[in-house]
């Protein structure tokens, strides 16, 4: 059953196009998307405009910057920002990466620990609450300079949920409680599925390639192509003695605002709570008693939905969190239409035993990441489609696959939850007319 | 002048270049069954991620962390045909520079070793650059490999997208 939120409220009505990119027919239970909605150039620039500058995105895990000063930096919806716990509040601060004298980046390191960010331009100083401290030669400016004006700029709105930080360029967004809808009841699941703290593991998965990032949105949280394009991967699970009846099967869920999972039994182990032969014998008595501990936490029904239920969530627009064989955040940006570039991280229990730590890695990058036995085969789908799409001749792409039926895991529900919410957004920009 | 002590036996450096020579040129021949001949059992084959290259597979997320049985089945699945993002393969080109080579106990070597790694497919180029390292052992026909890591100098794998290859 799909247990659809209504996304109505929180969202302003835009106005919608007249021949939408995206056609949700549910009488001849058709769904198409129009192909330029992935080449366009400007589709490209009113995505950036009405979904990047206009939504909650994800910037990081409060857990990797857990002392006071501590900083990271990346880019958000494309724009260098870096997020810093200031010294003296303790609060998670997240600035515009640029000095407000004339511009230059006041944050030139991926990570570290700081109580002042000076800009190596002109030596202007700022604490870790973004106040400015220090101008050179602050006589020169015969009127004074107004320190309390030429703070560090903070991006218009961040907020987190459990850990997760996001933020938001819209000052009149909703706020992210609201934002994340159903969204969260998930987030819950993956956080107390690890104990309830958890952690961004070191080593992070930095890659691009070429196509765009809305195919990337529907591989993510695609059951469909698992057993034909992963195939390799499947064969590996048998050769270490995975037992593959039983398959894949669950259902797909429309979360409300764009945001939807699928969550679905598989014949692959979890480290949280599901043993199998690539973790070894011996670690059977751990994930048992793993598993009755989280019976004893959250009920049999809960557990088991913890344990043995895997989850591929996207929270619109960018976000991935899936909680498969280990649990993956990952997050991407289009700096063109056929270009994305990829971030992702491990998520995992602060304190993890070393042996259970051990599994989870050996889980994760066995299949995920650029180096694993799953990943590659994804870009190059992705790819591949991209290089389609130039042919011509076809117009459109059919996701169909489920309507009229209360949709599975290996349905395409999740990826419709994701275009109507994208149409919605776009309004007019997302017309044939203007996307050729 | 006093006499030199007499020497350790001399670092055979000009065999284990050999060797690496020999190595690369399995992996640009994609034979990768020979090559998967040059570990023992015990070895291990390890690329860090970018932004961790001391990376420890016990406790950092690593690219690769293959023991011996996850490389035969990185090999398996690079020779099938269904291991799309190489089918049909790059062709690739391992250079090894700057080797140098320690002596360790038990008749084990450290090499450590400058690469690249070109990697050509469909129309694109890609480049990988970093420092192996190798912890060998001397076997009757030469060297086995104990121990092989790769640890890049890119940034980040933005502009190859992937490390579906062998490095």
């Amino acid at each position: 059953m799909s247990t659809a939120v209504e996304p109505s409220v929180t969202q302003p009505t835009e106005v919608a196009a007249q021949s939408p990119l995206v056609v949700d027919d549910p009488v001849a239970q058709r769904f198409r998307v129009h192909r330029s909605a992935m080449t366009s150039p400007e589709i490209h620039r009113s995505e950036v405009e009405r979904i990047f500058a206009k939504s909650w995105l994800y910037v990081g895990h409060e857990s990797e910057i857990p002392e006071p000063g501590d900083f990271v930096r990346r880019p958000v919806g494309g724009r260098p920002v870096f997020m810093v716990r200031g010294v003296k509040t303790g609060n998670v601060n997240v600035f515009h990466n640029t000095c407000t004298h004339r511009g230059a980046l006041l944050c030139r390191q991926d990570s570290g620990n700081s109580k002042v960010f000076q800009c190596f331009y002109h030596a202007w100083t700022f604490d870790s609450e973004g106040r400015l401290k220090g101008v050179p030669d602050r006589d020169a400016y015969a009127g004074g300079l107004n320190f309390d004006d030429l703070g560090l700029k903070r991006v218009a709105r961040v907020e987190s949920y459990r850990g997760f930080v996001f933020a938001s360029f819209d000052p009149g967004i909703v706020d992210l409680h609201t934002y994340l809808a159903g969204a969260k009841d998930y987030m819950d699941l993956v956080i107390d599925g690890c104990g309830g703290r958890v952690e961004i593991v070191r080593g992070t998965n930095q890659y691009s390639f070429d196509a765009n990032w809305k195919l990337l949105v529907e591989n993510s949280i695609d059951g469909y192509h698992a057993e034909s394009t992963h195939d390799t991967y499947f064969k590996y699970l048998v050769s270490i003695g995975t037992d593959l009846r039983g398959g894949v099967s669950g259902r797909a869920i429309d979360l409300g605002n764009g945001h939807a999972v699928i969550e679905y039994s598989s014949p692959w182990g979890r480290p949280v709570a599901k043993w199998e032969p690539l973790f070894g014998e011996d670690a059977r008595t751990e994930i048992d008693r793993l598993r009755s501990d989280l019976v004893a936490r959250n009920g049999e029904d809960r557990a088991h939905t913890i344990a043995e239920v895997n989850r591929n969530m996207l929270i619109y627009p960018n976000l991935i969190i899936n909680d498969i064989m280990a649990v993956t955040v990952r997050t991407f940006y289009p700096p063109a239409p056929d270009v994305v570039d990829v971030t992702a991280w491990e998520l995992a229990p602060v304190d993890e035993l070393p042996s259970l730590r051990q599994r989870r890695l050996d889980s994760f990058l066995t299949f995920l990441g650029p180096g694993g036995f799953a990943t590659p085969d994804d870009l190059e789908a992705l790819e591949s489609c991209q290089q389609g799409f130039v042919s011509g001749g076809v117009e459109w792409n059919d996701i169909s696959r489920g309507m009229g039926r209360s949709p599975v895991a290996n349905d395409e529900e999740q990826m419709r939850a994701f275009w109507r919410r994208w149409q919605h957004q776009m309004g007019t920009a997302a017309d044939l007319a203007g996307a050729r | 002048m006093t006499a030199m002590a007499p020497s350790k036996q001399a670092i055979p450096r000009q065999q284990v270049e050999e060797f690496l020579y020999t190595e690369a040129a399995l992996l640009d021949a994609w034979q990768l069954g020979h090559w998967l001949l040059l570990f023992d059992e015990d070895a291990k084959y390890e690329v860090p991620c970018n932004d961790a290259p001391d990376g420890d597979p016990a406790r950092d997320l690593m690219l690769i962390d293959d023991n011996y049985a996850r490389l035969a089945s990185r090999v398996d699945r690079l020779n099938s045909r269904r291991a799309h993002r190489e089918y049909p393969h790059s062709r690739t080109n391992h250079q090894v520079f700057n080797v140098r080579v320690q002596d360790l106990p038990a008749d084990e070597l450290s090499v450590n070793a400058s690469f690249t790694v070109w990697r050509f497919r469909a129309g694109r180029t890609s480049c990988y650059v970093g420092q192996y390292h190798y912890r060998l052992r001397r076997s009757a026909g030469g060297f086995r490999i104990a121990a092989k890591r790769a640890e890049l100098d890119m940034t980040d794998l933005r502009s190859v997208g992937d490390v579906a290859i062998i490095l």
